[in-house]
This record gives C-alpha cells, structure tokens and sequence, in this order.
C-alpha cells in the first residue's frame, strides 16, 4: 500500500496493514522478549496515566538499541503503519493512547545512564532512565537534574522531552525545554539527528526547541543530554494558612511583585489538603482555605535573607499561620503532601480527571469562582492543586466511571476549564501535552491557520503523518466538527470518540 | 499611520512576493549571510503593548527599540537577563530574530529561553499567533522558541512577549591573575557548586567574574572565591563594553578584522589556534580574531564538539560558503522544509541563514 501524504485537512486513513505479514516483519528485526502481539500481553499498553482513554494495539515492540528503533520505523513507513511511542506510560493526556492500526513503540527498555560528567555537568542518558534516576546518579557530585515533575520518581525523561515537563520548581529552574542541550533522535524514514550539542547553541533553526515538547510526532528520541546542576546548599519551605483563596492568589503575585523568584510557589485549597493530610500527614492547617508553599534555596545566608523577605510579605498579605521547615525531614514532608494529590485524589474518589491550564496568575480568583460554579454545575466535586507561581493549574475533578453520564459530565467539565483558560488569556495546557485528551480543546485556542502551520511543521520532519497521528493537532475537520457540535447542542459530547 | 494600516503595508508588501529584507534598528546587518531584497523596515510597528511585573512578562511590538523596553523594565526594577547586545539601535524583533545572548548566558538561559510568545506574519501574509503571555504552555509545537535565532528567514515577527526576571539585589565583579587553562578550570569547577555567579570573561590572563543575587549570596561568594574586588562603576562599564562589544579586543584596529565565534563545551581546552582570545560564559563561547581559513576554525569548533561562526568581517574567501556552520544533510533537509512551509515564495532574509535558502 501506498501511503498517503498527511494533510491538516481530514483525518488520515490507515488502512488496515495485514496483521500477519507486519508481525512476521518486526519478529525479524526484533528479540522475542521485545515483541509483543498478544491480547492478554497487550493489555497493559491499551492506556497511559490517563486511563479513561484506551484502545488495543496491533502490536508493542520494545527495542533494546537505536538500530532496533531504526528497523521498526523503516518496516512501518514502508507499510503505512503508524508507530506510537512509549516512555513510562505515565502521560496524562493520552498521548500514548495506542492507535488500533498501529504499533507501541516503548522505549521502556533503552533505560541506560551512559555517561555522567560532573565536571562538564552533563548527563548523557537513554530515553527510558526515569527522570529521578539521572538525579541519583548526580548526587555524588552535588549535581542534580532541575526539573521534577510529580511523577518522577517514575517518568522518563524521553517522555519528558515528548512533553516538555515541568514540576514544582520550574519558575527558577525552567522546564525541561532549558535543562536539555541535546537529543539524538530517529525521523520515520530511519534517518538518525543529532540536534543540539553540549556546547550552549547550535548552528541552523532551533529544532531542539521544536522537538522538545512535540509529542512525539516529530522523532523517536534514542538519546538525551542533560544538564545537571549543583544542588543548592540549603533548601527551606514556608507553609503558610489563608483564610480565604484570594487573599492567597493575591499573596502568590506580591511575593513576585517583591522581586523574589521562589525555587517553588505551590497553592493547594481546602478540599485538596482535606484529602492529601490522612493519606501523607504531612501537618497542613486542615483549617486554612488555602496553605501556599513558598521555597527559598541556596547558600544559608541567603535562605535566611529570603525566607525573612518572603515571611514579611505572606504576612502583610494575610497569612493567618506560618511555619518554616526546620529540617530537611520536615521540608520533604510538606512537599509530600503536595506530590500525592493525584494518588491522594485516586483514595477519596474512584477516579479523577486532571486538568492543566495556564492562566496569568492575577487571574486566579476568577477561575477559582468559575470552578466553583462549575462544580454546582455539572454535579461534580472539584479538588485545587496548582503551581502558583507560573499560574499552571492542576484542577482535579472527581468521578465515577461507573456511574453512567458521570465520565462525559466530567469531560464538559474539564472542557469548560480549559475554555476559560484560554478565555482568561493563557493555555489549555502548561505541561501535560495536548495527547489525544485536549485534542478539541486545541481549536479553542487555535485557529485554522495556525493549525494548518502546526502540520506543516509536523510534515517538515514526517511527511507520511505515521508518527503519533491523532495526537496533538487537530485536523481542520475535526475543529469542524467540535465546533458544529458546539453551536448546535450547547453540549459537549464527542461521540465519535472510542471509548472501550 | 496607524498600526493596522502598517501591517496592511507589510502584508501587501509579502504578497508582491519578491525578496525583503526584513530590517529593524540595522543594528546587525553585519551578522549572517548577505543582505539581499528590498528593505521592509519594521520600526514603525513599536511600542509596549502589556506590561506586568508581577506576571513576569511584557509585551512589545517588533520595532520597539530594545533600550526603550529595557528602560521600562528598570523603572519596575526588573530586567532582560539574557541581555541581547543593542549595538546602538537594535529592535526587540531584531533581538529575537538573531538569537543572540549576553554575558549571563550560561547562568540565566539563552534569548531564546526568554521567548514565551510571538505573532508571526507568514509568506503569505496570515498572521499566526504562538504561545502566549504565560511561563508555562505546551500547546502546539513551540514555534516561538523556533523563530529565536531563525534570522528572519521563517517570517515576519509582529509581537514578542518575553520573559523578564526582577533585578538581583547583589552585585559584584571579581579579578584574577589566571592563565587560560587554569581559568577554564576554575570556571567549570566554580559552575558545579551552588554560587551566584552569572557571568565571566578570561582575557590576556585575566578572568574577571560577575557574581549577582541575593546579596548575602554575593556576600559569601566573594569571601569564598577571593580574588580582586572592582570598583561599581567600572565593573559597570566593563560588563557594558562586553554585551556591547565595545570592549578593546572587539575593537582593536591591530588585530585581524575577522572576528570568529566558537561555541563550545566549556570544558573544551584551550584551542589550538593563533590569534587573539577572550572566553565567555565560563568557557562555552570563545572569540577569536584571526586570519586563518574558514575550514580550519571550522574544523577546530568540530573536533572541540561545537561550532563556529564568522561573527564579523573576514574576506570574501572566508565568507564564501556561509557564515554559520554547515548542517548535516538530513537536518538541511528538514530546515528546507520548514523554510518552504513558512515562506514558500522565498520573501524572506534569504541567504542571510544559510546560503542554500
């Protein structure tokens, strides 16, 4: 068969590669421990993080080495095969959510740290090393690897790259676009890029910056460079109580407007720390409206100079209790509670719904009103978790899937969200990734042209579209269809969504 | 004119589909290929367009000149930390379009860092909005980041909204008697304990190092590293004369006039080239001016694992097949691409990249 050029017009259609002849092709190029074809061995690829999206596969294939990934591409270009990638499967949009005519690439087992250079502070790694292992593996040279979002104790940092990653210090530190200085990447053809270098740029266009954060649509990254950092002699966390949400949204910009760049600027609400404290007992004030974590990190005098700065500020913005960290036990623990909100929102409710817009932070209150009305709306309970300082929002709405209605109320709920986000002057995603999850949403925030330019760019580095088709960027058509629906029923149901 | 009027010039003047040459303040037609094309001066579209220090970020139009932006950044005692060169009458859009970085670089991130948004105009005259006005956003590709350093050649830049960051309270410059290898050293050992330090330059056995942010941080810093302390004033104008090139080595009429670029892992040791060096960015870039052929720096960059750039002047030999450093076929082929898909007529800045488009 021959493929058809990707257009951002209509959705592609892959026609069915025989099933067969596809295995028999990758069972030559690949060991038995790292093809898997079976339903029952499948299975646990048929969804990532985002489990309310799932569909089965023809096959995942776990390449041990870059010449594997090479093979696997080259058999499924030829055959008109799309090809999803895999890091940790830990993604909550869905960007791993298997295609039913293609194949899961994982690349789960390409997991080795191959050089670590503290004096250089560079760490070269595999796409499938977690994003706490390079860190790890730093720390004998007072060395660490900055960006940590929540999950890192299990995401990996090729799907970091995937999604340009954040986590609770990345207003000081950066996201995972500032922390890479190089990827080594294979486009769908087989052709192997070097992009990026361990000097600070690179001759030509910024592809780093364009690969970091494209979802996998652009290339299968085989290799990562990271920078390392040196680890701050001293870190300490103020926890401080709000009698009210605003005043705590107002307290976030006066600590900026004070000329302090906190090293993490995290507000949690009522019902989020009510939900975290029996799970991590970490010692929130169960009283506050809100508790706002502020972090100061680097020498000891300069913490102390900071945390007294910050300290002066929650105050004259109302802060009706404040504790300081008084030992790095203590430190940990208040930052426990706030990395256990998702798992701690999977305890008091059978299952939740992550959102993760940006807005500018001096509109926080308003979008905090709205979620609350939202919440009366739909019939749903909503729980806050944010990183206040860059204005992300982890908006975590509670369920049941197996209520019927429940999943679709909550959907047009999240919808909702991510609307106003962009209404309020910012995005419907900050770090998660648009994945298959936010796919309308992205007609919200764009329009066609843009669109039409976000394929182009796709086409530039895959011009058969086999890279993660579906994902990311919708088609004009499917905008269409959104937003027909839109005018029509008032009601966002989508229902041309398969939801096994 | 009014500004809707301007863009209805730029976009009829797109449309005619004929080479531009897209020009700010022409503070840097010396850098990257030659100019070729009609000038499209884009100083008419100014001004601040947001402001808002507590969000971090500001707004401009492409022909704001940079010194006017970064004059309201101070009042609100904030800054531009990636601090572009002006070079007298550089534009914020220029700024971004070349990509280029000051004398924090490798401490605060690179201009490219800093970029959060852009509104583009395309070869065919649409407009096109990327990113936004927020820290954090990964919806779409991040095309904004892509037109840093892209040398006008992928579009029109209308807006840019870039990050800023507030002034660091502390502030000190330190001097030290240290041969080259002996600097590299100590700036790549210095870069792996947790200092404030933002900035260094090595020149004729000398290292001077700038060190900025809390001043307690400043404080123990210097009692640590030691070293002579400079007076403000001329720490000031020395920094000044760096950023801007000002400086004696960038203007010395002894020595060759073809300054090279060499971007480089700062641990490269010292190179194996004639001609005079200062090293920047605790090592990761390193002038040089020499007479030497272009294949030769070149080479020297590569087996140093980086690149070099005739950042200005040389002869027409040196210049003959482009400024920058040549791509791999396969990435040449996807910067095709991606020129072709932006600009498919060819309007914009061609050459000035690479002299392939």
């Amino acid at each position: 068969m021959k493929p058809r050029e990707h257009s951002a017009d209509t959705p592609q259609d892959f026609a069915d590669a025989d099933r067969t002849t596809l295995i028999a092709e990758l069972a030559r190029l690949l060991p038995a421990t790292s093809l898997l074809h079976a339903d029952e061995d499948l299975k646990p690829y048929e969804c990532d993080g985002l489990s309310a999206y799932r569909k089965m596969p023809v096959a995942v294939a776990l390449p041990e080495t870059e010449a594997q990934v090479i093979g696997v591409l080259k058999a499924c270009a030829a055959a008109g095969v799309p090809i999803v990638p895999r890091g940790a499967g830990t993604g909550l949009s869905a960007g791993a959510l298997p295609h039913p005519q293609g194949v899961v690439l994982s690349l789960a087992k390409m997991k080795r740290i191959l050089h670590v250079d503290p004096v250089a502070r560079v760490a070269v790694v595999q796409p499938g090393v977690r994003n706490l292992a390079i860190s790890e593996a730093a720390a004998a040279f007072g060395l660490y690897y900055a960006p940590d979002p929540s999950s890192q104790i299990a995401c990996s940092i090729g799907g970091n790259v995937a999604e340009n990653s954040g986590g609770v210090h990345c207003l000081k530190y950066g996201l995972t676009v500032h922390n890479v200085l190089r990827v080594r990447a294979v486009l769908m053809n087989g052709e192997v890029v070097e992009i990026g270098n361990h000097a600070l740029d690179a001759p030509g266009y910024d592809l780093l910056a364009l690969t970091i954060g494209s979802e996998g649509m652009l290339a299968i990254v085989t290799e990562v460079s990271v920078k390392l950092v040196p680890k701050p002699e001293l870190a300490q966390v103020i926890m401080a109580s709000f009698d009210d949400v605003m005043k705590a949204g107002e307290a976030v910009a006066a600590v900026i407007a004070a000329g302090i760049i906190p090293a993490g600027l995290e507000m949690m609400d009522k019902p989020a720390t009510a939900a975290v404290e029996p799970f991590v007992k970490a010692g929130y004030d169960l009283n506050a409206e809100a508790i706002l974590l502020c972090e100061s990190d680097g020498t000891a005098d300069e913490v102390a100079e900071e945390i007294a700065r910050m300290k002066a500020v929650l105050e004259n913005c109302g802060a009706t209790d404040l504790r300081v960290s008084q030992s790095e036990a203590e430190r940990l623990r208040f930052w426990a509670g706030r990395k256990a909100a998702f798992p701690a929102a999977g305890r008091i409710s059978a299952d939740y719904y992550c959102m993760d817009g940006t807005i500018p932070r001096k509109r926080l209150g308003e979008m905090l009103t709205a979620i609350t009305q939202m919440e009366k709306k739909y019939g749903l309970r909503c729980i806050n978790v944010f990183h206040a300082g860059d204005g992300n929002l982890h908006p975590l709405i509670l369920y049941d899937a197996n209520v019927p209605g429940e999943l679709e109320r909550t959907e047009a709920f999240g919808a909702e969200i991510l609307k106003l986000s962009v209404d309020l002057g910012g995005t419907i995603t900050g770090e998660h990734g648009v994945g298959y999850e936010k796919i309308n949403s992205m007609c919200d925030q764009f329009g066609s042209d843009e669109l039409r330019l976000f394929h182009a760019v796709k086409s530039a580095f895959d011009p058969q579209g086999l890279l993660n088709p579906e994902k990311g960027v919708p088609t004009l058509h499917r905008c269409a269809e959104f937003g027909r629906m839109h005018v029509h029923g008032g009601n966002l149901k989508f229902p041309e969504l398969e939801r096994l | 004119m009014n500004q809707d009027d301007l863009i209805e010039g730029f976009r009829a003047r797109i449309l005619e589909r004929k080479p531009l040459c897209i020009r700010g303040g022409g503070s840097k037609d010396f850098y990257g290929g030659p100019i070729s094309g009609a000038v499209l001066d884009t100083r008419g579209h100014a001004g601040i367009v947001n402001y808002e220090p507590t969000e971090l970020v500001v707004t401009a139009r492409a022909g704001t000149p940079l010194v006017e932006l970064e004059s309201a950044l101070a009042a609100r005692r904030q800054f531009f930390a990636c601090e572009p060169p002006v070079f007298g009458a550089a534009t914020v859009g220029g700024a971004v379009a070349a990509g280029l970085s000051g004398p924090r670089r490798a401490a605060v991130g690179s201009l490219r860092d800093f970029v959060l948004g852009v509104k583009l105009m395309d070869g065919e005259g649409r407009i096109h909005r990327f990113g936004g006005e927020v820290m954090k956003n990964v919806a779409g590709f991040d095309v904004s980041r892509l037109l840093a350093g892209s040398l006008g050649t992928l579009g029109l830049m209308l807006e840019v909204s870039l990050k800023v960051l507030p002034l660091p309270p502390g502030d000190a410059s330190l001097r030290f008697d240290l041969p080259q290898d002996k600097a590299l050293e100590a700036l790549n050992r210095w870069a792996g304990q947790p200092l404030p330090l933002v900035a260094s330059v090595w020149e004729g056995n000398v290292l001077t190092a700038r060190l900025a942010g809390a001043q307690a941080a400043v404080n123990s810093a210097c009692r640590k590293l030691g070293g002579e302390v400079m007076g403000e004033a001329a720490a000031s104008e020395f920094w000044r004369g760096q950023r801007e090139q000002t400086a004696a080595f960038f203007t010395a009429s002894d020595a060759p006039a073809a300054l090279w670029r060499l971007s480089l892992p700062s641990v490269a040791p010292p190179l194996d080239l004639p001609g005079a060096t200062q090293i920047e960015w605790g090592g990761a870039q390193r002038w040089l001016r020499l007479d030497a052929p272009a294949a030769t720096v070149r080479d020297v960059a590569t087996r140093s694992g980086g690149h070099a750039t005739l950042f200005r002047g040389g002869s027409a030999e040196q210049r003959a097949g482009g400024v920058f450093t040549p791509l791999a076929p396969s990435l040449m082929e996807i910067h095709r691409r991606l020129k072709q898909r932006f600009d498919p007529y060819g309007v914009f800045n061609p050459g000035r990249l690479y002299p392939e488009f």
